[in-house]
């Protein structure tokens, strides 16, 4: 631990030499100070108090030199700290940044299969909490380099003064280090417990509060805070075991150089009395051993946050060193035909990567072939869970095939470049995803060319503009955190726009009108179906994945997809006159309707039957 | 800016502290001894100095005398380990009791939250409420363990170091306190900049982590719309500038600390120069001269971390401040408690009387609702998106009060209906069906953690989705990810559908339950739902209006009133009705 954690800093000090070799100079500054301190004041009782009450008179001359070296001294000292701990935290808050903004380019560049493996509030901490994890320690480290200089130079200049006193010293000064190296031992593991249990509190804390209208409408208010009561007190417990082992070893730390202090009264009494050594000597040794207790603790403190800095760096350097980015092609799609764009899918198989390295993935897609021709609407119909958003995906290439071909304009899509690719095609999900910014920024995601006059097009054609004029500040309406001071629906046409805006020549849309009434949703297929600027001739190819019958009628081709596999293809009408899981899929609400009358009628009868019985009893 | 914020602000340090101490009482208890330990503890600060003015004056200056060296050594060194034993018990009790107490809170915070209603928990951030109960409870943990031992102890120090220095000389006293003087001054404006600088950095930091969020979150809109570049700039501006927040506090803080050291340093220069003139008067030994240029030492230290100290208290005390805040909200919908009453056996009906409803600061969104709906019917309320009916439901399962009018259950207005009496009869499935991070057993069983497998995979059957159970990858074990991602969105609505079910209510509420599911799967969940809740009341919110055929009555909604109801059959026939046109729409949609 203690080897890697040094590589660590020796990584560190690498990045910054400069500003580590100010932070260490100002350090050693401020320590040979302390030191100096010491034989000053021990000078000033020797030989200036003493013999001036001996002399009964004062000399000002050295009175006043005394005065100023003492003053001096604590100017220099100053300097040090200056340079220390501005070197220090510049050099901390410099590895930090510097690393936040490799992880998250690495997060940028890493493929979204990556991103699927890990969860999300590990990638935020990995940015966060880790990278500050590891840099941790570099907040003490200069002061305890400097400290460890100083020590050398106390014993050295003890040994200048007296052997003697040279071993009380050479008893205490190890003892203090060995102290604080098995005080940051014995905390390192009970802090990383706290720090354990408290993201563990937070995570129960954040999801009982995402889920708190399930919990409420379940009324499990009392079994939900036992669950957070129960963590909450493990954390008790852990803090109450830091505060306990503090509570052993912060008197102990400070009691062991008073202790020091009385054996150089003790040892430096007898020497006195030996002649061996001077009243200066002794006071000096004395006010040493006070002054330098406080800063051999910072050596504890780099020792203590060594292993919190170790975990944080394997975890940074995980998502530095993954591998697998979806690198992009070079080929460009001719900008010089703007029409609408061709997709074809041969033979795709894609899984979903195993939770565990050794068992196989769950194959989502198998065998997947189909084409979406320009100018023309492909819907892709099937049960829940038969595949359809992960072909999406691929239509987008947000992920690529585990074998078989994804292409556009015959091209494969791993081909083409990012710009490419991404002004060829887009992509309105089913949960629409709405940046913390205003309107404008979120439909025109600075992409170029793509002023307000084209943000307002695109939100009439996604029916957007109505409720878009009706905020507060129009386009300038900061929608908040995940957009959540807009409904459902408001952020599915706010993200259709967006892909809108993009004048794409493919558009896929992946069930992007859930949350849309019937009417609104039908407004807004006519528009696209006519957005082109001439009438009958539509401006992209559009694979929609659907459930309702006029999504679906508006398209050109079905494509019916079960449990990965696509089933058949042909027009609504050939599907429903061949395939019976299609028949039972989009005329469920027809057959819903046809069974109610027939039960309906049923149940007359019955219920005309006993009444029936009734009456002749009546009779 | 609300009225609490403001209250909060401007409320003193003293009055957190008793409003604290008010509702944490036990950290009262056995808070004298904990202070008479902290003194006995302090004692031992001033030990070494006066060791070293009696081992001066008593035994070296002026004709050596090792015996008296050995004795005054032997004394200071019991005294300092009884001293050393004081502050460890002294930490021991003050941590024991401090994080129990603050644990304590932590939970009653917890449950507060969740006790507030819907819209009150709406109207905060998520990530605000969570900070109540985390990083907010952690700040005060955290102060207490480091600077308020600290505080405690530098405070009792610079009252006991003043003693001893006061015993010794009163003129050397006032040079050091006048040489510390400016220092103080200097510090409490330090401070108060710091404080500032520090509520930058927080800020900086918020926005870093929403930009982080954003970029992790937003990481397939991100890829398809090839806006990694823009994304890369914002991140790193939000690094850029946390990052010269951060410099400027250090800044601040250093010089907090430099005025410390310089103070120090005028100080003994002064004490030098009057303490040799006093020593030649013949009013001051030197052993005690000595003894004070060690106190000034211990003055140092305090001083040089004030300003951090400081600032940590105060952001402990603001953080104690928004947790008694937030405990301080009265829940506006309340559990009636053991006042409450219970719902009458059976089946149960639905009472709207003159009920009205506005969002506070709101246009009304209901307006005068009378309505009655027999036990055992099966209802859907259709409308528009705007138009009132989530809120019917809302009202209805009591997440919120009705501005106006009253919501009775079986003649029981809700509002004096105990909660587990409420939660167990009524269960409401809202349209985004939250998952907990666990298996798909331990969701379907959350309101009833007694209920086996058998019973659970019986309830899946009953539901007509058995099949739909066998095709994942481990059946109810499967693990269904943070808020249930690992499964499609149609998916996470059926398990939270069986999850409502198998709570076994007598009011069903479905608001847009299905929307996400296939409409063969609908359809089917439909059939098998009237089937096994016949005999119980059940609401459903609907805009798939295959609902509303299927149900015994439907009410339409329209801008806050309810403007038809009745059968689907009847209300079809005008044609030119809210639900006519609405129907005509569907079916254009559907066939």
């Amino acid at each position: 631990m203690l080897g890697r954690g040094l590589g660590v800093l020796r990584q560190a000090i690498r990045e910054q030499p400069r500003i580590f070799a100010v932070a260490v100079i100002g350090s050693v500054l401020f320590g040979s100070m302390v030191i100096v301190s010491a034989y000053v004041v021990g000078a000033v009782v020797g030989d200036v108090v003493v013999p001036a009450i001996a002399r009964g008179e004062v000399g000002v001359g050295t009175l006043a030199l005394a005065a100023v070296a003492l003053f001096g001294i604590s100017v220099l000292r100053v300097v040090g700290i200056f340079g220390r701990r501005l070197g220090a935290g510049y050099m901390q808050y410099r590895l930090q940044a510097a690393y936040r903004r490799r992880v998250t380019r690495r997060y940028l560049d890493l493929p979204l299969s990556w991103h699927h493996r890990n969860a999300t509030g590990t990638l935020l901490s990995n940015a966060n909490s880790d990278v500050e994890a590891a840099w941790y320690p570099i907040a003490p480290l200069p002061f305890a380099v400097g400290t460890l200089v100083m020590l050398v130079g106390a014993i050295v200049s003890l040994f200048a003064t007296d052997w003697a006193l040279a071993l009380v010293g050479l008893a205490v000064f190890p003892a203090l280090f060995a102290l604080n190296v098995v005080y940051s031992r014995r905390m390192a593991p009970r802090q990383a417990r706290a720090q354990r249990l408290r993201a563990e509190v937070s995570g129960i804390a954040h999801e009982s509060f995402d889920g708190a209208l399930v919990v409420k409408t379940m009324g499990r208010e009392a079994q939900e805070t036992a669950r957070f009561a129960g963590r909450a007190g493990e954390l008790r417990d852990a803090l109450i075991s830091v505060g306990r082992l503090r509570g052993v070893f912060d008197p102990l730390l400070e009691t062991l150089p008073s202790l020091g202090t009385l054996a150089v009264l003790v040892v430096g009494a007898f020497r006195l009395r030996q002649g061996a050594i001077s009243v200066t000597e002794l006071v000096s040794v004395a006010f040493l051993f006070t002054v330098l207790a406080f800063p051999v603790r910072a050596i504890g403190w780099v020792l203590a946050e060594l292993p919190r800095s170790v975990a944080g760096w394997d975890r940074v350097r995980r998502v530095l060193d993954a591998t697998g980015e979806m690198p992009y092609g070079q080929k460009v799609l001719d900008p010089a035909t703007p029409g609408p764009a061709t997709l074809t899918f041969t033979d795709v198989h894609f899984s979903y990567p195993p939770a565990e390295a050794h068992e196989p993935g769950a194959q989502v897609l198998g065998e997947v072939g189909f084409t979406v021709p320009a100018g023309r609407t492909v819907a892709l119909v099937g049960p829940t869970g038969a595949g359809k958003s992960t072909i999406a995906s691929l239509a987008v290439r947000l992920v690529d095939p585990d074998s078989g071909v994804v292409e556009l304009d015959g091209v494969d899509v791993r081909d083409l470049t990012a710009a490419s690719l991404a002004g060829t095609v887009a992509l309105v999900a089913q949960v629409p995803f709405v940046f913390d910014d205003t309107v404008r920024a979120n439909v025109a995601l600075d992409r170029a060319g793509i002023d307000d006059e084209a943000v307002w097009a695109a939100l009439r054609l996604a029916e957007a503009d109505g409720f878009v004029a009706a905020l507060p500040e129009g386009l300038d309406t900061m929608v908040g955190e995940r957009g959540t001071s807009l409904s459902g629906g408001q952020r599915q046409r706010l993200t259709l726009a967006r892909a809108l805006a993009g004048r794409p020549r493919l558009l896929v849309l992946d069930d992007a009108t859930s949350a849309v009434d019937p009417r609104v949703e039908a407004a807004i297929l006519a528009g696209l179906r006519a957005s082109a600027g001439e009438p009958g001739v539509p401006a992209a190819s559009i694979l929609v994945v659907a459930y309702r019958r006029a999504t679906i009628a508006l398209a050109d081709e079905v494509v019916y997809t079960e449990q990965g596999r696509v089933i058949a293809r042909g027009t609504h009408t050939e599907l429903l006159a061949t395939v019976p899981g299609y028949v039972d899929l989009v005329t469920a609400y027809e057959q819903a309707e046809v069974d109610r009358a027939q039960e309906r009628a049923y149940d007359d009868e019955v219920a005309q039957l006993p009444s029936g019985l009734e009456i002749e009893v009546d009779r | 800016m609300t009225n609490d914020e403001r209250d909060a602000r401007t409320e003193t340090t003293w009055q957190t502290l008793r409003r604290g101490l008010a509702l944490s009482p036990e950290l009262r208890t056995g808070l004298a001894a904990t202070l008479g330990l902290a003194l006995v503890y302090m004692v031992g600060r001033v030990a070494v100095p006066v060791a070293v003015q009696q081992g001066i004056d008593r035994g070296i200056v002026g004709g050596l005398n090792l015996d008296v060296v050995w004795s005054v050594v032997a004394v200071t060194a019991a005294i300092l380990v009884v001293t050393t034993a004081c502050g460890y018990l002294m930490m021991r009790r003050l941590f024991t009791v401090s994080e129990t107490a603050l644990a304590n809170v932590r939970t009653r915070a917890f449950r507060h939250v969740h006790d507030l209603s819907m819209l009150h928990q709406q109207s905060e951030r998520r990530g605000s409420l969570v900070s109540r109960v985390t990083s907010d409870v952690d700040q005060i943990t955290q102060f207490l363990q480091w600077g308020g031992v600290i505080l405690l102890v530098n405070l009792g120090q610079l009252v006991v170091t003043t003693a001893v220095m006061l015993a010794y000389s009163w003129q050397l006293t006032l040079v050091v306190l006048v040489a510390f003087l400016p220092a103080v001054l200097v510090i409490r404006q330090l401070q108060r900049r710091l404080g500032a600088a520090y509520a930058t950095v927080r800020q900086r930091t918020g926005t870093l982590l929403g930009a982080i969020g954003e970029s992790v979150v937003g990481a397939p809109v991100i890829r398809a719309y090839g806006i990694a570049g823009r994304t890369a700039r914002r991140l790193d501006e939000a690094i850029d500038n946390q990052r010269l927040a951060q410099q400027r506090a250090i800044r601040i803080s250093i010089v907090g600390s430099s005025v410390g050291e310089l103070a120090a340093g005028l100080a003994l220069a002064g004490v030098v120069v009057l303490g040799v003139t006093l020593g030649v008067d013949g009013t001051l030994s030197i052993g005690q001269l000595t003894a004070f240029l060690f106190l000034v030492t211990l003055f140092i230290q305090p001083v040089q971390i004030a300003t951090e100290v400081l600032n940590e208290a105060q952001n402990a005390i603001a953080g104690w401040r928004r947790v008694l805040d937030v405990l301080d909200v009265a829940p506006d919908v309340a559990d009636p408690g053991e006042q409450g009453r219970d719902l009458p056996a059976g089946p149960l009906d639905i009472r709207f009387a003159g009920v009205r409803f506005a969002y506070p600061g709101g246009p009304p969104v209901l307006h005068d609702i009378d309505l009655e709906i027999p036990a055992k019917s099966r209802v859907a309320v259709v409308g528009e998106t705007g138009s009132g009916k989530t809120t019917f439901a809302k009202l209805l399962t009591r997440l919120m009060d009705p501005s106006a009018g009253a919501v009775l259950l079986s003649g029981v207005p809700l509002a004096q209906v105990r909660f587990d009496s409420l939660r167990s009869r009524v269960v409401m499935v809202p349209q985004d069906g939250f998952l907990f991070d666990a298996t798909v057993g331990d969701n379907v069983r959350f309101a009833r953690p007694e209920l086996t497998d058998e019973q659970l995979g019986a309830a899946f059957t009953e539901l007509g989705l058995a099949d739909w159970l066998d095709g994942l990858p481990a059946g109810l074990d499967t693990p269904v990810g943070e808020r249930g991602e690992a499964l499609s969105v149609g998916e996470r609505q059926l398990v939270a559908l069986a999850r409502a079910y198998v709570a076994d209510p007598d009011l069903l509420v479905l608001d847009e339950a299905t929307s996400a599911v296939d409409p063969a799967t609908e359809v089917r969940l439909q059939r098998t739902l009237d089937a096994v809740t016949r005999g119980r009341t059940t609401l459903a919110i609907a805009h798939r209006l295959s609902t509303a055929q299927a149900a015994d009555e439907v009410i339409v909604v329209d801008r806050g009133r309810i403007v038809q109801r009745g059968p689907h059959d009847e209300l079809v026939h005008d044609s030119d009705s809210v639900y006519g046109l609405l129907y005509a729409s569907w079916l254009e949609q559907t066939r």
